[in-house]
């Protein structure tokens, strides 16, 4: 499968994006020396969730909606939760959202590792994948494949498998992992945690071009601690509301010269979603730990250059390992593994923090717990029209670069966001350009 | 002489890329997997890529475009062994649910503009598509079942993949019946073995991401889970999830559904 390079004056294309979940491509348009137009095309196919999550039972979006996101299945199932709790009237209690709250920092873990060491370290050290950086340095990559175990073998024991978790319902969980089970996990964390902290000095370590981004951050802000699970939303510029105004203020709209729905505050602000934004509005919520890291790597109050997603990426892979090992040790077996749920009429809203950023659901229920509508706002999709103004800005200043050279430093912007494309349901399959 | 090392390809079509994250979750393994095999085509994990054909390529997802209905063709004509991975692949996944009702309808409930949107009426397996040399089931796959039809493949072997019922597993692993015991409706007596039998060690029952069995009788599952006091419409729905289009499930989800539709006709 090939896809286009063509000149316009000059069009730089890359497809398919390599080293992205899902599959997408990117699109610059350049004449006479002036960036004319960025996209980013998407093949991954629309799935319909939002469609056939109607007429489903309300216990069933944290099993359903898992298999929007294969890296992600845990936020998909926390934030349908929350929003189907909500509906019902119902909040669970302390010793479930702590649970719930060690399980998300699992696939924190291992979705940051996986980005950091496999999809994005690849980039500053001049590789084409990990595979390939392995052949000069397996023991750097050894030790993110170990971190990213460790992420694993937490959700292995919290939610019975790592990639869509069997254990998870609405109402909490159906059997509580024991602390003596917990325990046993100790060790790997541990070492995990101590080889998170160097991953912190080794990626400040990189080049990184210079790039300042202006859009606004949005991040879920919570009374517990750094944002996960739950909270309220907060912005760069000061804004502040609950997550039920969530879908007042946030307008998504289907362009037609892109081929997916952009996010946009009160229909025209673009912001970022993400481990930046979530850096910049809780970094006093870190724990001391990942704090000392942060600093130690340079990371004042806020990082405005998205290249440097990785350095707050690996401060936040610090924090979940040691929130994770905090609950471990003060996990005391007692209360029910769930509370019970009953259905009733209502909307519910949820909102929590997926690896790549906010990740919004919204249910409406009959009174028998039949689903009436259904509405998703994954990460990746708030994220894109933040994508395409990098892509827009950082290209503008580069167009001396090498054709090749441009075309992987652009690739490198995308993937800056970690984005999840196939996670993203409002993706749309457009013009595949395939020969 | 260094030994032929096989070229692997990794495809995606409509999918959550969970089973081909399961090769990355193979921590132990990447590394030495990546010396006994070529690399070749893997964007999620390499930029880099080497032009076919291909001694072996793993396809995960569904036929859900008419794009991707032709670009199957030309991956199966550059492969010397297709292996599917996945529900997705398998049978459709969970995004076959809408071949239970209007596509046309789905797109306008989810997109704005629906004539942006170029899509098939049905989600369908590869198998529908081209000859496939092995299909490996689950929701996602399991990563040691994973790394058996790699390395089978790699040899030119049959992969020993178990077609035996979740039962099986769950009887080995010494978990309690969770039907029997506690009454909780299970799929596992329909479902293909693969997992370990998860979701009864977890104190819930089995809900079929694997598949149905080669030799199932869903109907007389049907009729327990009714016997537990399941509604019909509930049975309807357990069977139509990651795997609806799968024969077995798909008849059966059927026959509860029209039961479902005739019982509330003929209620007051």
């Amino acid at each position: 499968m090939t896809h286009k390079l063509t000149t316009g004056d000059h069009i730089l294309a890359a497809d398919p994006l390599a080293r992205v979940e899902g599959e997408g491509a990117m699109r610059v348009v350049v004449t006479d020396g002036q960036v004319e137009h960025v996209e980013l095309n998407i093949f991954e196919p629309p799935r319909f969730f939002e469609a056939f999550l109607r007429g489903r039972a309300w216990t069933e979006p944290p099993d359903i909606t898992a298999r929007i996101c294969g890296i992600c299945p845990v936020a998909y199932q926390m934030s349908s939760c929350l929003a189907i709790e909500e509906a019902c009237g119902v909040s669970v209690p302390e010793h479930i959202r702590l649970m719930r709250r060690l399980l998300y920092c699992g696939e924190w873990i291992e979705s940051h590792a996986l980005h950091i060491y496999l999809l994005h370290a690849p980039d500053f050290l001049g590789y084409d994948g990990a595979v390939e950086m392995a052949a000069d340095h397996r023991e750097l990559v050894e030790r993110g494949l170990a971190i990213k175990k460790a992420g694993n073998a937490l959700m292995t024991l919290v939610g019975g498998r790592a990639v869509h978790p069997v254990n998870v319902r609405v109402g909490g969980f159906y059997r509580m992992p024991t602390r003596h089970e917990l325990l046993g996990l100790r060790p790997q964390l541990e070492r995990a945690r101590d080889a998170a902290v160097a991953t912190v000095s080794w990626v400040a370590g990189f080049d990184f071009p210079d790039f300042e981004q202006p859009q606004e951050y949005v991040s879920l802000r919570s009374p517990w601690g750094y944002p996960l699970e739950g909270g309220s939303v907060v912005s760069s510029t000061g804004r502040s509301f609950e997550v039920a105004d969530f879908s007042s203020v946030v307008v998504e709209q289907h362009v037609a010269r892109s081929n997916a729905l952009h996010a946009h505050l009160d229909g025209r602000t673009t912001y970022v979603v993400g481990p930046l934004a979530r850096y910049a509005l809780n970094h006093d919520r870190l724990s001391p730990l990942a704090l000392d890291a942060a600093r130690a790597a340079g990371l004042g109050a806020e990082c405005r250059n998205p290249f440097r997603s990785i350095v707050v990426r690996a401060v936040e892979l610090v924090y979940a390992l040691d929130e994770a090992l905090r609950i471990i040790d003060g996990w005391r077996d007692n209360g029910p593994a769930s509370v019970l749920v009953p259905p009733a009429a209502g909307i519910g809203h949820g909102a929590t923090e997926a690896p790549r950023g906010l990740l919004y659901h919204r249910y409406e229920l009959a009174a028998d717990g039949t689903i009436l509508d259904a509405v998703i706002v994954p990460p990746t999709s708030q994220n894109l029209a933040s994508m395409e103004e990098d892509l827009r800005r950082f290209v503008a200043t580069r167009l001396d670069l090498s054709h090749d050279e441009l075309t992987l430093r652009c690739e490198q912007a995308v993937r800056n966001y970690d984005p999840c494309i196939s996670c993203a349901t409002h993706f749309l399959d457009l013009t595949v350009e395939r020969s | 002489m260094a030994p032929h090392r096989p070229t692997l390809a990794v495809w995606k079509f409509a999918s959550c890329d969970g089973c081909q994250l399961t090769i990355l979750n193979c921590e132990d393994e990447l590394i030495p997997l990546a010396g006994a095999v070529r690399i070749a085509y893997f964007p999620e994990a390499t930029r880099g890529k080497v032009a076919g054909p291909y001694d072996v390529s793993l396809v995960e997802g569904s036929v859900t475009t008419p794009d991707d209905a032709h670009r199957i063709r030309d991956i199966r004509a550059m492969s010397t062994t297709l292996v599917t991975i996945g529900a997705c692949a398998t049978s459709g996944g969970i995004q076959a649910l809408r071949n239970f009702s209007d596509v046309a309808e789905y797109r306008s409930i989810v997109y704005a503009h629906p004539e942006y949107v170029a899509t098939l009426e049905r989600s369908t397996a590869i198998a529908d598509h081209v000859t496939v040399d092995f299909e490996l089931r689950g929701c996602p796959v399991d990563k040691h079942q994973l790394i058996e039809v790699l390395t089978a493949a790699v040899h030119g072997r049959r992969p020993r993949i178990p077609a035996y019922s979740v039962c099986v597993e769950c009887k080995r692993r010494g978990s309690v019946c969770v039907a029997v015991a506690h009454g909780t409706p299970c799929l596992g007596p329909v479902t293909q073995a693969g997992c370990g039998a998860l979701c009864p060690a977890y104190a819930r029952g089995c809900y079929g991401c694997f598949g149905p069995q080669d030799t199932t009788n869903a109907a007389s599952l049907s009729s327990r889970l009714a016997d537990l006091g399941m509604p019909t419409r509930d049975v309807a729905r357990v069977f139509r999830t990651f795997n609806a289009e799968a024969p077995a499930f798909r008849a059966a989800g059927d026959r509860a559904a029209e039961h479902a539709t005739t019982s509330e006709e003929s209620s007051p």
